[in-house]
């Protein structure tokens, strides 16, 4: 229906990824103080830009699958993936 | 805010709003709006169905009653969803996607009669307004109090008092855009993506407050067994913190409220039947079942940590957003504030009450520096607009189908019923910005009819039951028997109060007979009662009333429906074999935390 919507589901949380590694990367450490210390910018930004890119690749990986199924002849109506 | 989480908020918007765009041109039938095309794949359709029920007021709900009654509110979801997740969709769903019925009442007109339908539609119809225009209010009033549009309003010029209209206007103006356009699935897409963002803004802060208390024990020992445990005292009433017992718990949570909801609101069961085949249905509420058992460590364990992180004046150093003056509270949580005096809030001993609907909120911005803080924020307003386009996909649906094609204007062509759709879509909202400031206006007129929602809600689940398993069920026994268990709510609210409650819209308003521990104990019984008056009167009219036509019941009731064909799926992916894996990880958890 319409779109696959791993890729917007993709392309959401990779740029909010990088979005979030770059202002970690680029913001004053003393920000930190009330998450512990811990740069939680930078290090859920690259979470996020990781299930981003995971997102793209199983749309692929669906893709190709659904491919391959409209190239069987007369396969089973059942369309599961 | 700051510059980075507006940008993140503002990426949010463009992403719902463009998803709208892509799916217009998807939407050409009738059936393309209300049910997605049948064409949802089940595990989208899966964690829309159990998104569609996690709005803003969800998320907020349970943290504050994780801060108030521990991890005993999880009760809400392990007794009080898996189980009847696990029945729609083991059992009820092969009659819901098998009758091929567009929604829930059209459901019942096909197993009783019209009466019935009329009776759940309109009734269904009215709630999913109001209840939008209450989460409507709720997210505004909490936008308001957290002060995170007042730097950005200061600085054009605009007056305070008009942040609660514009965060009404700005959410009802996005979820109509998105909704109007795509129908169905769109919300739909907009709930699976609200899910992500969901776990994104609340993974790292149930990690960051657990690592800042000290672990799971760290937490039992600051709070004690009382806020840790969720079985252990309730063998009675007064020795746990909700103020019930197991019984009440697991039949008026587990079994009468929970099936009364998850099986027979149509705005879960809607994303179910938007699924692209009989299995993909069947599996809806058994994937989404998977998230919901461990979302309590997600929105409930925030309201844990809330209360036990040592009592302070919150003011992380650069958000300016919480008042400083206000007088500390307990853990984070601040006192609650009269608006209008500016005045502490006390309960009847003088003690000052806590506001624990800030719970969430105030671990947001204790322990996320800008940008993870325009997540935080950009997922509560996400959970808020989804659950709202829930509630108006749910009621353009209803209206379109079993109100206005059914009484208005039957006959119509399917583009006229599409504009139907899309044009209740614009009215739905127009209503639920009416009813959020009615509730503004008038708390007490949304208090009472709420409690009428609840009195008309805690039978359903009885009418379905024994409309799905037993084939002499009868239309007139349907109709009689949900007016009964409706008046049977009212009737038990009336002679019952809970402790320390005053006569009125509490209860005890005919007489009091009986003073519940609490008030959760109160509502627990209600729909136990509600729920038995309308299984026996059903019963006894359908035995004295003629029996339905068996030959007319193929499809929709259990006897006499073939059963569904299995297609060939891989082992693990079966219904059964998820139900089984889902119960078990239920049950564990349920020891794990006794």
């Amino acid at each position: 229906m319409g779109i696959d919507i791993r890729l917007p589901l993709g392309a959401l949380f990779t740029l909010l990824g990088l979005i979030l590694i770059v202002y970690g990367a680029a913001s004053d450490p003393s920000l930190y103080g009330q998450s512990l210390g811990i740069n939680v910018n930078l290090y859920w930004g690259a979470v996020l830009l990781s299930f981003g890119a995971l997102m793209f690749v199983l749309s692929r990986i669906g893709a190709r699958a659904a491919a391959r199924l409209e190239n069987i002849p007369q396969s089973p109506s059942s369309s599961t993936h | 805010m700051t510059g980075i989480d507006w940008l993140i908020l503002g990426l949010y918007f463009a992403f719902v709003l463009g998803i709208g765009v892509i799916l217009k041109g998807s939407v050409k039938t009738s059936t393309d709006f209300f049910l997605a095309g049948r064409a949802i794949p089940a595990w989208v359709a899966g964690l829309a169905f159990m998104s569609a029920n996690l709005g803003a007021q969800e998320v907020i709900g349970m943290g504050a009653s994780g801060a108030k009654y521990g991890i005993a509110t999880s009760h809400f979801y392990w007794i009080g969803a898996i189980p009847a997740m696990v029945f729609v969709g083991i059992f009820m769903m092969p009659f819901y996607y098998g009758s091929r019925a567009r929604s829930v009442p059209e459901y019942l007109r096909l197993r009783f009669d019209e009466k019935t339908r009329g009776l759940n539609a309109i009734s269904f119809a009215v709630m999913t307004i109001f209840s939008s225009g209450i989460s409507m209010y709720a997210i505004a009033k909490l936008i308001q109090t957290l002060h995170v549009f007042d730097g950005v309003f200061q600085r054009l010029g605009l007056r305070s008092s008009w942040i609660f209209d514009f965060a009404i206007l700005i959410s009802a103006i996005v979820v109509l855009v998105y909704t109007f356009l795509g129908g169905l699935s769109s919300a739909i897409y907009n709930e699976v993506l609200q899910f992500f963002l969901i776990v994104a803004g609340f993974l790292p802060l149930s990690y960051l407050g657990l690592k800042n208390v000290g672990g799971w024990s760290g937490l039992k020992a600051t709070l004690g067994t009382s806020y840790t445990h969720s079985w252990s005292g309730l063998s009675h009433a007064n020795t746990n913190r909700l103020g019930v017992e197991w019984f009440g718990l697991a039949m008026g949570l587990g079994f009468v409220l929970s099936f009364g909801y998850w099986c027979t609101d149509f705005l879960v069961v809607q994303r179910a039947m938007a699924a692209k085949s009989m299995s993909a249905a069947r599996r809806t509420p058994l994937i989404g079942a998977f998230p919901k058992m461990l979302f309590p460590f997600l929105v409930i364990l925030p309201g844990l940590i809330a209360i036990a992180l040592p009592t302070q004046p919150a003011v992380p150093p650069h958000a300016r957003v919480v008042v400083s003056a206000e007088p500390p509270g307990k853990g984070i949580i601040p006192m609650k504030v009269d608006a209008s005096s500016g005045l502490p809030m006390l309960d009847k001993d003088g003690k000052p009450q806590l506001d624990y609907d800030l719970a969430v909120p105030s671990m947001l911005l204790h322990y996320f520096p800008p940008g993870m803080l325009g997540l935080g924020l950009t997922a509560l307003l996400a959970s808020f607009m989804s659950g709202m386009a829930g509630n108006v996909t749910a009621f353009n649906t209803v209206w379109t189908y079993d109100i206005y094609q059914s009484y208005i204007r039957p006959g119509a062509t399917d583009a006229h019923y599409l504009w139907m759709g899309r044009t209740a879509t614009v009215f739905g909202i127009a209503f639920s910005v009416a009813a959020a400031y009615m509730a503004n206006r008038f708390n007490n007129i949304m208090d009472m009819l709420q409690l009428v929602f609840a009195f008309v809600n805690a039978p359903l689940f009885a009418t379905f039951l024994l409309g799905m398993f037993w084939k002499r069920t009868t239309g007139h026994a349907a109709f009689t028997g949900l007016l009964a268990g409706t008046t049977a709510a009212a009737i038990h609210h009336g002679l019952t109060l809970p402790a320390g409650a005053v006569v009125g819209i509490k209860g005890g308003w005919l007489a009091v007979t009986h003073v519940y521990p609490s008030e959760m104990a109160q509502n627990f019984w209600t729909a136990i009662y509600a729920w038995s008056t309308c299984f026996v009167i059903t019963i006894i009219v359908s035995l004295v009333t003629r029996a339905p036509e068996e030959s007319k019941l193929v499809g929709l009731v259990y006897s006499l429906t073939p059963k569904p064909e299995e297609e060939p799926l891989a082992w693990y992916a079966r219904p059964a074999t998820l139900a089984l894996m889902v119960l078990a990880g239920t049950v564990l958890l349920n020891i794990i935390f006794w």
